[in-house]
């Protein structure tokens, strides 16, 4: 929508802020004023302090980030390595292949993720592959939550590539495999690090699946937000989720720099 | 590209030959029976409107569509089933396709060391390529800071590092606007004369491009091989309508044999009959550059129809008895009236007696 004149362009932002900021704004403000305060029971909070900060990047909950950091990054890798194969596979098959790979790969996203944690529960709690009670339960979940939007980042990106690379590596003698890793690869490293960077995000604040997996020795961020909450420490609460959410916003502008050294056009 | 006759042991020597090949679609033939034979060092020109089937006959060579019957053979070598990367060959697209993300000596490497070429000869090569096509001071730019001409040069040096007998050039002049083209058309008929052995299959829709740089040009249409010459052959004396028309943009008259001339629409023509039988229908070739305004011999008079001016000529239009005939006069210093009367003439030498539907065998 174009809107050209003064009091048209005043009148659309004035809707877009008074959407964007009780909508998005204030809840988030909310929590960053509640992890400082000492008290809130009026309409703002009273009292400055530190201590919540300091809890929150100390003790179990450090290692609550590290955690979360550690399961993210893994889920991330591996949902990348078989999501961006799969799609780069999907890509050169038949439309009858590659609406199979679709649908499975749409699956983690449409079952609810619940569904999924206990699915996967379920299936790894006996032998032969009992993993219940250990890391890898955690991470494996989130690799099956996450690697659906690897797989659809990564093959939307594929179809856009033109074919007319690959063609023409082709044509100059290079092999498949020299046209994936010389040309395909670095065409689509934008969208591999986009991909990189939504998979990491999604497993960062995952909490329902994860909730229903977690070993005691492992506990994800969300799940330590959610259990201070639960226990009525807001403010712990508040501080911590304000670690989560700032870790993974450097995360993310960290893959997002690589991106646009890595985009040409 | 230091000399004639350097072509690489890895790369195809010259010569293409299509052996009754065929490409069809879902049962929708796009290329029907080709038989054509390039020889090294030739430059084909593989003329025709869009959908006539040229690209698919590149496509086929290049390995990117697989024929549903007959052979492609590279310099003797049968390489129907061969991947495109195993074929030897270079090619040029449209659209460059220069890889975005490596600086032009990159690119053009490329080639070189997909083939695993000896890594001390490759700088060598690739400055020579990049000299051969004037862009060597270009080596370390990358592709989008490079013009349309100047990306379309790197593409072809791309193409011809690797000293393949074989170049197949794909409406490579077709993005690049008027003045360039022609520009790139001159060089592309100096890097022919400096790649003496290379044989050059070049599609288009062109024909100036065809009857420029062709040493013979497969004139396409309906996925069908029409015609075949020299620029001269097709341009003089063409053999079928479809090429009288598509090659030079002739009038074609329909007129019947008679004794010694000619009968169109109430007109008798004094043309060379052959030994076409009276009383045969035909079709009568003459380009509009060769008609002249004014009476003379072989004169057809009607209502002028259009005028268009041309800067150096004026394209006259003429109704004569129902039949459109297009005359291109040097610049008129009076243009006639719409509506006007007038006559037109051409020379008897300049007609091209044709079998009717010859395009439609």
């Amino acid at each position: 929508m174009l809107v050209h004149s003064r009091a048209g362009k005043l009148a659309v932002r004035g809707v877009f802020l008074l959407l964007f900021v009780p909508l998005f704004a204030v809840p988030l403000l909310v929590i960053v004023a509640a992890s400082v305060s000492t008290n809130w029971s009026g309409a703002f909070p009273s009292g400055v302090t530190t201590e919540h900060y300091a809890a929150a990047t100390s003790g179990d909950s450090l290692k609550a980030l590290t955690t979360s950091l550690v399961t993210a990054v893994s889920a991330s890798l591996v949902a990348l390595l078989v999501g961006g194969w799969a799609a780069l596979a999907a890509a050169s098959l038949r439309a009858r292949g590659k609406r199979f790979l679709d649908m499975l790969f749409m699956l983690p996203v449409a079952v609810p993720s619940v569904v999924v944690g206990l699915a996967v529960l379920v299936a790894f709690s006996r032998p032969p592959v009992l993993l219940n009670g250990t890391r890898w339960i955690v991470i494996l979940a989130h690799t099956v939550l996450v690697t659906a939007f690897a797989y659809q980042s990564v093959s939307a990106a594929a179809r856009r590539l033109d074919p007319m690379y690959e063609q023409a590596a082709a044509s100059l003698g290079a092999r498949p495999s020299y046209v994936l890793w010389r040309v395909k690869l670095p065409l689509l490293l934008p969208s591999l690090t986009a991909a990189a960077g939504l998979c990491f995000a999604l497993s960062m604040g995952e909490l329902s699946a994860t909730m229903m997996l977690y070993p005691p020795d492992w506990t994800p961020l969300p799940v330590r937000i959610f259990a201070a909450t639960d226990r009525g420490s807001l403010f712990t609460g508040a501080a911590v989720a304000v670690v989560l959410m700032a870790t993974t916003l450097l995360v993310l502008l960290a893959v997002s720099r690589i991106r646009t050294r890595a985009s040409y056009r | 590209m230091t000399g004639p006759g350097m072509t690489s042991p890895g790369a195809t020597p010259g010569g293409i030959r299509f052996d009754q090949v065929s490409v069809a679609y879902d049962g929708n033939t796009v290329l029907d029976r080709l038989d054509l034979t390039v020889e090294p060092g030739e430059v084909m020109a593989l003329l025709g409107p869009s959908g006539s089937g040229k690209t698919t006959a590149l496509r086929a060579v290049a390995g990117f569509v697989r024929p549903s019957s007959g052979r492609v053979f590279l310099g003797g070598r049968d390489v129907t089933d061969l991947p495109p990367h195993r074929r030897g060959i270079g090619m040029v697209v449209q659209q460059y396709a220069l890889f975005p993300h490596m600086r032009v000596a990159d690119n053009v490497a490329f080639g070189l060391k997909a083939r695993k070429a000896p890594k001390s000869g490759i700088p060598q090569l690739v400055a020579d390529a990049l000299e051969l096509v004037g862009m060597a001071s270009y080596a370390g730019r990358y592709p989008r800071e490079l013009s349309g001409g100047q990306q379309q040069r790197v593409a072809i040096a791309r193409a011809l590092a690797t000293r393949p007998g074989v170049l197949l050039l794909d409406e490579p002049l077709s993005a690049l606007d008027a003045q360039l083209r022609s520009g790139m058309l001159t060089e592309l008929a100096r890097l022919h004369r400096e790649l003496p052995d290379v044989s050059i299959l070049y599609v288009t829709h062109d024909q100036v491009e065809a009857l420029t740089l062709a040493d013979r040009i497969a004139v396409m249409d309906r996925a069908r091989l029409q015609d075949c010459g020299t620029p001269q052959e097709l341009y003089r004396s063409p053999r079928t309508e479809f090429t009288a028309s598509f090659v030079g943009n002739a009038n074609l008259l329909p007129v019947t044999v008679a004794d010694g001339h000619v009968d169109f629409a109430g007109h008798q023509l004094t043309v060379s009959t052959g030994d076409v039988a009276a009383g045969v229908s035909a079709t009568l070739c003459v380009r509009p550059h060769l008609v002249g305004l004014g009476a003379g011999p072989n004169a057809l008079t009607g209502t002028v129809a259009e005028v268009q001016w041309r800067g150096s000529t004026h394209r006259l239009y003429v109704d004569v008895e129902g039949h459109r005939v297009k005359a291109d006069l040097r610049e008129l210093r009076e243009t006639p009236a719409i509506g006007a009367p007038a006559t037109l003439h051409f020379a008897t030498e300049d007609a091209v007696l044709l079998p009717v539907g010859a395009a439609d065998e």
